[in-house]
């Protein structure tokens, strides 16, 4: 009798594994600011995207089974940290994805590594997430500050804007950025002739646009972000700064940023994205089902939204090879070692330090009259190869990367 | 206060042994018995985050409740402590109850300068002048190198409470948490009804009749400034060793504004109003997280609803409502 017992209680968890590799079943978090400053960026476009990922990789493969849940992050570590523990702990979220604010990816990153759960970065910018603060249970995917500053200062001293001013947000965030392209410009030859330091979300830019006008210097770099950048471009037209002859370098603007300006105050800009709609037949379609799913027809959706596409189907497909439900370090180590392909960003890896590489452009803003269809925003002035696009994982001071 | 003085106006007069002479330890009894249950049904981490804003509130009420005192800034207590504490944790790397101390004694020192100069003021200025410290101070929080910006410290280690107990353990930490929020609660309790809480109140009441009376109101209301903050910053530290994470969040005006908040839904001038109000407040923050943008809107209606419909708070109405003190 007791053989029999332990013989059916053998079949049973059989059946029950068997079935469990048949029927997987995955739950992805998108974390995002749904409401403030970076809702347009990131937010429920995030959201549409998620979906997007899930509803394309389910036709691939109809035994997954994946849960969507989403939530508000407010801007604030401590709510996003919180949020992020409630759902690994209670939610039983395996993967979260995009958080576009660089203070709370780094706390959420810190919570996953805990938990040794996964988290995919793809709205935030410090590139510390794969520098000194990075853990193997964090990959970082669309851009991050390095790339941005590398890509802008090093393409446009290339083209000629070798004498530059800084226009800088006078906290953390905004000096990394100066310091970081301050040197890439340094390093290829340029000069940087002055900078100015501005208050966080400030209205009035009018003096500090005039002594970067009166610098003479080629490019003027801005070095913010958010409601900050959206001001001093305006008002830099308002001051005809780019009518002047001077160039503007945006070093954190993003396709949605572009089209709440208008191409008439945001003309001439120029700027680094690892993404943009209108670049290939493939990101065009993919935007046509975005755009329906977002309901939103005059939104376009940035490389962020294509981060998120892109960060699910290459985990999902990872999830798959692994089966079960692995720890987040194995899944990290999976995605690493398998090469990424999707039909956004096309084909890439990921490095040791967790950072995903692919590559990236330098975008200059067209004139309204150069403009021929609705979001058809950019000129392509560079393509900066993948090997180059982002610091090299052993200049990373990455504790994961080895010699 | 309100609530108070209609309660006892109201209430017929009661035999001495009624049950309503013991509501507040009745409420407390069943106030711990919550605490104990909670963690079973709740999730820990949120309970626990609730109870130290409990506690801010509760400190912050000290004043206003009692003092009469509207503070505008009391984010500067409670942030900067949070700050010393994570710092002291995680750089020096003190044990938690000496971060803890640490943190708690910034919020009390900050508390002693940015007192002395207020309470010289009252109403509006008082208020305004404690929003303007808040506000300088949280510029150098924002500015300042060892509190990482807008990143804030974050990984603050838990470490092993006096060498022994490891607070990584969530059951460990709940009741170093929640033994934190008792010791705070009964100190606030004994203050209000000690000798000091009842000058305290005629203060509130009418301080040129105390004045006259012989009373150096002053002293009383600085000391009743330093007790709040520096329990303000027992909450904030310890808010910092549970989270793990001490940011410009906790320093910026909007939570000095949320803790005005969370005492008046739960009732200003209630022992156990704020601790109420606190929860409400935390729980609809947490909530509603998923509902995104919606979380500011409904936060503002029930704000508005309570002004306009309870005005007594939560804990206040009821308090009128069965005739008894809470």
């Amino acid at each position: 009798m007791k053989s029999l017992l332990s013989l059916t209680a053998i079949a049973v968890a059989l059946a029950a594994g068997s079935a469990q590799a048949q029927q997987l079943s995955v739950k992805i978090g998108v974390m995002s600011d749904m409401s403030s400053l970076y809702a347009d960026i990131g937010g429920p476009g995030s959201v549409a995207a998620a979906k997007l990922a899930v509803a394309d990789f389910a036709k691939s493969n109809p035994n997954v089974k994946v849960e969507l849940v989403s939530g508000d992050h407010q801007n604030k570590p401590d709510v996003g940290s919180q949020l992020a523990n409630q759902w690994f702990d209670v939610d039983k979220v395996d993967m979260i994805i995009d958080i576009p604010n660089s203070g709370v990816a780094l706390a959420v990153s810190q919570v996953a590594a805990n938990k040794n759960k996964l988290f995919i970065v793809s709205g935030a910018a410090a590139s510390d997430l794969t520098g000194p603060k990075c853990n193997a249970n964090t990959i970082h995917w669309s851009y991050d500050t390095w790339m941005l500053a590398n890509g802008t200062g090093k393409a446009m001293v290339k083209t000629g804007g070798d004498t530059w001013f800084f226009l800088t947000a006078d906290y953390a965030f905004g000096h990394a950025l100066e310091r970081d392209t301050g040197e890439v410009v340094e390093k290829n030859g340029g000069k940087i002739l002055g900078k100015v330091r501005h208050p966080l979300n400030t209205s009035d830019f009018s003096s500090f646009l005039l002594q970067a006008q009166s610098s003479k210097a080629k490019v003027v770099g801005l070095a913010n972000a958010g409601g900050d950048t959206i001001n001093s471009i305006k008002q830099a037209a308002e001051f005809g700064i780019v009518k002047g002859g001077q160039k503007m370098a945006g070093l954190l603007v993003f396709a949605s940023d572009v089209n709440a300006l208008g191409l008439q105050t945001a003309q001439g800009l120029s700027l680094t994205e690892s993404w943009y709609w209108d670049l290939n037949d493939a990101n065009r379609e993919w935007t046509k089902r975005w755009q329906t799913e977002r309901n939103a027809a005059g939104k376009f959706p940035t490389m962020i939204h294509a981060g998120v596409y892109s960060g699910i189907t290459h985990y999902l497909k990872a999830r798959v090879a692994l089966g079960g439900s692995p720890e987040g370090k194995d899944v990290t180590a999976k995605m690493k070692a398998t090469p990424t392909d999707d039909v956004l960003f096309g084909k890439g890896v990921i490095d040791e330090a967790g950072r995903k590489r692919h590559d990236a452009y330098l975008f200059e803003v067209k004139k309204p009259s150069e403009s021929k269809h609705p979001g058809d925003f950019y000129h392509l002035r560079a393509t900066i190869p993948a090997a180059e696009a982002f610091r090299q994982a052993k200049d990373s001071g990455c504790s994961l990367v080895k010699g | 206060m309100e609530a108070r003085t209609d309660a006892v106006s109201a209430a017929p007069p009661v035999p001495a042994a009624s049950w309503r002479n013991w509501s507040e330890p009745i409420a407390f009894a069943v106030m711990v018995a919550l605490l104990a249950l909670a963690p079973m049904y709740f999730y820990p981490m949120f309970v626990m985050q609730a109870l130290c804003f409990a506690l801010f509130a509760c400190a912050f009420n000290l004043l206003i409740g009692y003092g009469g005192l509207l503070s505008f800034g009391h984010a500067l207590y409670f942030g900067w402590a949070s700050y010393l504490a994570a710092h002291s944790a995680k750089v020096w790397g003190f044990p938690p109850e000496l971060a803890i101390l640490t943190g708690t004694l910034t919020g009390g020192l900050f508390g002693v300068v940015a007192g002395a100069l207020a309470i010289r003021r009252q109403g509006i200025y008082f208020a305004m002048i404690t929003l303007a410290m808040a506000q300088m101070m949280f510029f150098f929080a924002l500015q300042m190198k060892f509190t990482g910006g807008e990143d804030g410290i974050q990984a603050v280690p838990r470490g092993k409470l006096f060498g022994l107990i490891d607070l990584a353990n969530q059951t460990n930490m709940y009741v170093t948490v929640a033994a934190i929020f008792l010791a705070g609660f009964l100190l606030i309790q004994r203050v209000i009804h000690s000798p000091f809480g009842e000058v305290l109140k005629a203060i509130r009441e009418n301080e040129p009749r105390a004045i006259s009376l012989g009373y150096k109101t002053d002293r009383y209301k600085l000391l009743a400034f330093v007790l709040s903050a520096t329990l303000a910053g027992l909450a904030g530290s310890t808010k910092a060793i549970v989270l793990q994470i001490a940011s410009l969040t906790d320093v910026d005006w909007p939570m000095s504004g949320e803790v005005v908040l969370m005492a008046l839904v739960g009732g200003l001038g209630t022992v156990f109003g704020p601790v109420v109000g606190a929860f409400i407040v935390v729980a609809m923050q947490n909530y509603l997280a998923q509902v995104g943008q919606w979380v500011t809107v409904i936060q503002g209606v029930i704000f508005v609803l309570c002004v306009l419909l309870f005005r007594r708070g939560v804990i206040g109405e009821l308090a009128a409502y069965m005739r008894i003190k809470l």
